[in-house]
């Protein structure tokens, strides 16, 4: 017994080291947000705990000043919401297509699905640049919705998902005289919604996080999503400490508050590719 | 009559996955053709094309700056795999132990990192180590008698602090993956071996690391993805796409300096297909050996 203690706290104590320096970070940029930008420059990012420079002058611009950080904000907001919901229905209706029909071509189109989670997207920043360029779509939500709109991550963990749903269910709806749309929308959706939750989040994470492409997309500071607007902020001819610092830290307060509120789901959703079905 | 023909289940499917064959066609595989096409040719935004050949290929292949571009992903890779499967493996494992306590506060405080965004912690990790005395890196070195160092002007420094990056990143959702993944071995077959008199190391290496080798694949098979493609954290942490020396150009930051920052689309376009031709061979290289085909025929 005496042996199993130590082995306890041992394993407690390699946790706590990791885990501490896990969280420095946060507690670096936390601290620094209650410092004047200035500070920063002078001194760099820190862990000195000085009462004296510190104050909620930060936080008070960042609430008040005249600057676009909370249209960055809410456009992240709303091209999040836009993106989860469209990927989830879009994809969700791709992935029964999969699941409950045999058809010609079925296979090779699946392929198609599996080769998109195989080629790295980075490959088509440019080409997508250009058709974008030749369709007018410049500078607009669509060209950052459109593409995504049938990921392919997506498809592929709900068709797993309805494939575990018993087959009767669609044969007890035609025997009931329901059309195959009204099958998928009256009986197969409402049993999908647990699976809706996991891959909202996982949709959700990647749009509020999203960069690279809406940063080529996008032109105009009033349609800067808030990575975007936050790496603005950074220039080479000097950054904007006291809006970045604080910016940043608030920029992660929402999504930790959703992961502490729906835990489970994001370790759901994170790790359903790995599951194999 | 044509509601008829909309309704009919031979029909149904087709309606069902249409918007996954517009958005292949136009979003994916015509991109990816046209990529195809631009690396043949000398391109420019909002100007005539020229077929020119094999020459954007034979140039890349005396491209210094490309080379280096090259080696530098390649070998960010390969350190993101040594060290991002191995400890978070070994996290899960010790993590899944009966005698942990406190599971799921450290479940929770690894994963948090990944909640951030790349421009977020890249802008976190800049400032951390950054080449001030008083930087947070640098006052840690200094309680051990070590002199400020210029991380982000160094090659080895400035990979430590990418690495660094990824680490603080990535371990904790490996970790969850491997968890994952060790919840599909059955208990019984550690009690077994336990009767059996096996020692801790023997279970270890004997069923834990066989029996995770479906999750093992999958984080390999990302990670590679990843860190082949890996570029905003390296713009990140230089504050845009050019590194003292190109110590942090990636495969896809130089496809992005040729590409978007020169309008040079042909050219870039070509880096894109050796990109591609690249992640393709490590993929079927390393799908085949590790024998998924096979299973994915059977089922």
């Amino acid at each position: 017994m005496r042996h199993e203690k130590m082995t306890k706290i041992g394993l407690f104590f390699i946790f706590a080291i990791v885990c501490f320096f896990i969280l420095i970070p946060f507690y670096a940029i936390a601290l620094a947000s209650f410092k004047p930008g200035g500070d920063l420059v002078r001194y760099g990012l820190n862990l000195s705990f000085d009462l004296s420079v510190m104050s909620l002058n930060n936080f008070v611009y960042l609430f008040t000043g005249s600057h676009s950080y909370f249209n960055w904000f809410f456009n992240s907001v709303f091209l999040t919401i836009v993106q989860v919901v469209l990927t989830l229905l879009i994809s969700a209706t791709v992935a029964y297509g999969f699941a409950a029909y045999n058809f010609v071509g079925k296979n090779f189109l699946f392929i198609c699905v599996l080769m998109i989670m195989m080629v790295p997207f980075e490959i088509l920043l440019l080409p997508l640049y250009k058709l974008t360029n030749d369709l007018g779509l410049m500078n607009t939500y669509s060209a950052i919705v459109l593409p995504g709109i049938a990921s392919a991550a997506t498809i592929f963990f709900f068709r797993q998902y309805i494939s575990g749903i018993p087959k009767e269910i669609i044969a007890a709806g035609r025997v009931d005289g329901a059309s195959e749309y009204g099958i998928y929308v009256r009986l197969i959706i409402p049993v999908m919604k647990p699976s809706f939750a996991a891959m909202a989040i996982l949709n959700g994470m990647n749009s509020w996080n999203n960069f690279i492409w809406p940063f080529m997309v996008l032109s105009e500071t009033v349609k800067y999503t808030l990575p975007i607007g936050l790496k603005t902020l950074l220039t080479p001819y000097g950054n904007n400490y006291d809006l970045l610092i604080v910016g940043s830290f608030f920029s992660i307060v929402p999504i930790l508050i959703l992961f502490l509120a729906f835990q489970k789901y994001f370790i759901d959703g994170m790790t359903a590719g790995a599951v194999k079905g | 009559m044509i509601k008829r023909f909309i309704y009919s289940q031979k029909v149904a499917p087709y309606v069902f996955v249409l918007p996954f064959i517009l958005v292949f066609t136009i979003f994916w595989a015509y991109p990816l053709l046209d990529s195809f096409e631009m690396s043949f040719q000398k391109v420019a935004l909002g100007q005539e094309s020229n077929w020119v050949g094999f020459a954007n290929y034979e140039k890349l292949l005396g491209d210094k700056i490309f080379l280096k571009a090259l080696a530098n992903s390649a070998i960010y890779m390969i350190l993101t795999l040594v060290i991002l499967i191995p400890f978070p493996m070994m996290f899960a494992v010790l993590i899944n132990s009966k005698l942990m306590w406190g599971r799921e506060f450290f479940k929770a405080s690894f994963f948090f990192p990944a909640l951030t965004s790349v421009v977020v912690a890249g802008t976190i990790f800049r400032l951390m180590f950054g080449e001030m005395e008083g930087s947070l890196i640098n006052s840690f070195l200094s309680l051990f008698g070590i002199e400020p160092i210029k991380f982000l002007k160094g090659q080895v420094t400035g990979f430590v602090a990418l690495l660094a990056l990824a680490t603080w990143r990535w371990t904790g959702v490996n970790m969850l993956y491997f968890l994952s993944g060790l919840k599909n071995i059955p208990d019984d077959y550690y009690e077994a071996a336990a009767i059996d008199g096996a020692s801790k190391w023997q279970q270890f290496t004997r069923i834990t690391i066989p029996l995770l080798k479906p999750t093992s694949i999958y984080v390999l098979t990302i990670s590679i993805y990843a860190g082949l493609a890996m570029f905003i954290e390296s713009m990140m942490l230089w504050n845009g796409n050019n590194s003292p020396k190109n110590i942090g150009l990636t495969i896809v930051g130089y496809l992005y300096r040729q590409g978007i920052e020169k309008n040079n689309l042909g050219y870039a376009a070509a880096v894109g297909i050796v990109l591609l031709a690249i992640t393709m061979i490590i993929n079927v290289t390393q799908l085949s050996i590790s024998g998924l085909f096979k299973k994915e025929d059977q089922s």
